[in-house]
């Protein structure tokens, strides 16, 4: 059978064409044949699957209609889902059954949509590669020894091998975006504040951002529609008009001005990706968008930047894994001092440590201003590059990675080579600007990505430019053959 | 800069993290390129430029002071490693 996009599995179930349980057994049975090569998944949930397609099939023969009704997705496991374990990647929360629902999650549900189950990760999304994970590396689907990027490596690489049509990821410094261009997906990190952050487990609160991993841009606008709101439960979510981002796809991108910024097209670029992305550019162009070179010249100062602000928020926000109220707990703890110190060593793997460390130092009395207080005063100036660079264009567009995916165990090592995986994807975060990444080409058998990136809630646009560059390419419609 | 293992041990106990001599030495190394990669900042030109703590400069929605959540004690300690009556147990505080 065709594996088909979201939407044209919709459209197939709305023409009683195929039921809402034969598609949910149709990836169930496809996890079951493939997974155990990708390790993509902490946990599959058949029966809940199966008991939320049988409801949508209801629906849909009463006549509903909804954004995804019936559709499978695969959600990462940093979305809590009350009812089912929760990990986060993590030892410290092996055992966590979620008391509640994650408001993304809670809406997409509403909307229709069939939990198939929870995709791996790095642990606490600190990671580009999905290796730090507890339960497990994943492996890329286009090539094994490989890693598939991270941390939502497992939901791409899910989608990737179509063991789901989609998925959800989060991206705090590019974490949606990398792994998307690694396993050959289309990937969105919304505007920070566009998706509600209640019950998505906290890895650096002013940088993280949930969002939609799909096999195209029309896909991930349908996933995105349902995401999306203002939330009461997060104070950070942003109210804005209600918007369609599947209804300007169709338009045409002439005299679309398109922003290269030199920074990115530099030295630490990998020539076959550079050739890539160039020839993804001279697509566009041929659809009449305008190529300008611009520069955002802060641009080396983003990785930095972010090594201080992003620890220091997660050494804050893990502070609550105290081995009391959720978690791991250690045996017999001596008195409360061992119980604290001992669990949390026990529960966090080494990258968690180091970060928690690196954010406890940066925020401890005598280097607040030195580090974290710098690395803000950055951030404002990285933010300040992008927003004189959309004064003079309407998009930026670039590689969304220096590399083709690395191979496993090449940058575990060496924390600082694997945190330049990012290069590319981390000032976005901390502007707190909309990315997507699309894929772009092919190269040895990897897939590569080009990253979009727009200006505060343009999200409709970026995925305007990526369906129209998908109308020209094929790139995101072939498959890994091993899971053909 | 550089961290030598007894820093990496001041930092682990404000942070809660029980680290053994061994891991003290390992980590003193990774956070040494970490910090030293950092410094990179120093060179940036920030005089007057104001720190931002948030992307959209957003400031916090107040809600009405009402309550809106429900008692749900039980259902959240259910996920606790070790309760009793509705407490928390922890091992002996005061002696």
């Amino acid at each position: 059978m065709t594996l088909e996009t979201l939407a044209g599995w919709s459209r197939r179930l709305y023409a009683r064409d195929i039921s809402s349980r034969e598609l949910a057994e149709l990836y169930l049975a496809r996890i079951d044949r493939f997974d155990a090569q990708l390790n993509s998944f902490i946990t599959v949930t058949p029966e809940l699957a199966l008991e939320a397609a049988d409801a949508a099939d209801r629906r849909i023969a009463k006549g509903e209609r909804a954004p995804l009704l019936g559709l499978p997705v695969a959600q990462k496991d940093i979305f809590c889902t009350e009812g089912v374990r929760t990990t986060c990647g993590s030892r410290m929360l092996e055992g966590f059954i979620a008391p509640y629902t994650a408001t993304a999650v809670e809406r997409m549900n509403l909307a229709g949509s069939v939990m198939l189950g929870k995709t791996n990760m790095d642990e606490f999304a600190m990671g580009s590669s999905n290796e730090t994970s507890h339960f497990g590396a994943v492996r890329n689907p286009w090539k094994p020894d490989c890693v598939p990027g991270g941390s939502s490596g497992g939901s791409a690489a899910a989608v990737a091998a179509r063991l789901a049509p989609a998925a959800t990821g989060t991206d705090t410094g590019g974490s949606i975006r990398q792994p998307a261009a690694f396993c050959g997906i289309t990937g969105v990190k919304p505007t920070y504040g566009r998706v509600s952050r209640y019950g998505m487990i906290a890895f650096a609160s002013s940088l993280d951002q949930g969002g939609p991993m799909a096999t195209s841009a029309e896909d991930c606008a349908i996933l995105l529609n349902a995401m999306v709101g203002a939330d009461s439960r997060d104070s950070t979510s942003v109210e804005r008009p209600r918007e369609d981002f599947t209804a300007g796809l169709s338009e045409g991108i002439r005299g679309l001005r398109i922003g290269l910024p030199r920074e990115f097209f530099g030295d630490g670029l990998d020539p076959s990706v550079r050739a890539v992305v160039d020839s993804a550019l001279a697509v566009l162009r041929e659809r009449g968008a305008e190529l300008v070179e611009i520069t955002l010249p802060n641009s080396s100062l983003s990785v930095p930047a972010y090594y201080v602000v992003a620890p220091a928020e997660c050494s804050s926000n893990l502070a609550r894994y105290d081995g009391v109220r959720f978690g791991h707990r250690c045996e017999s703890p001596r008195d409360l001092m061992d119980l604290y110190t001992r669990s949390r060593a026990e529960g966090f793997g080494a990258e968690v440590k180091r970060r928690i460390m690196i954010g406890t130092y940066v925020l401890s009395a005598g280097y607040y201003d030195a580090y974290y207080l710098k690395a803000q005063k950055v951030r404002r100036l990285i933010a300040n590059d992008f927003r004189q660079a959309f004064a003079q264009v309407d998009v930026i567009a670039g590689p969304t990675s220096p590399e083709v995916p690395f191979r496993l165990g090449a940058k575990s090592a060496d924390p600082v080579k694997m945190y330049l995986s990012d290069i590319y994807t981390i000032a976005v975060n901390l502007a707190g600007l909309p990315g997507l990444s699309v894929p772009a080409g092919i190269v040895g058998n990897l897939p590569v990505g080009m990253q979009l990136i727009g200006n505060y809630f343009d999200e409709a646009r970026l995925l305007n430019v990526a369906h129209q560059f998908q109308q020209d390419t094929d790139w995101h419609t072939r498959m890994p053959a091993a899971f053909a | 800069m550089s961290l030598n293992s007894d820093e990496v041990r001041r930092i682990a106990h404000l942070a809660r993290l029980a680290v053994s001599d061994r891991e003290a030495e390992l980590f003193a190394g990774g956070l040494s390129e970490i910090f030293h990669f950092v410094e990179a900042l120093d060179a940036a030109e920030i005089s007057g430029i104001e720190p931002m703590a948030h992307p959209l400069d957003a400031e916090q929605r107040l809600r009405p002071d009402v309550v809106t959540e429900s008692d749900q004690r039980e259902h959240f300690q259910a996920v606790a490693p070790l309760v009793e009556a509705g407490l928390y147990l922890v091992p002996r505080v005061i002696e």
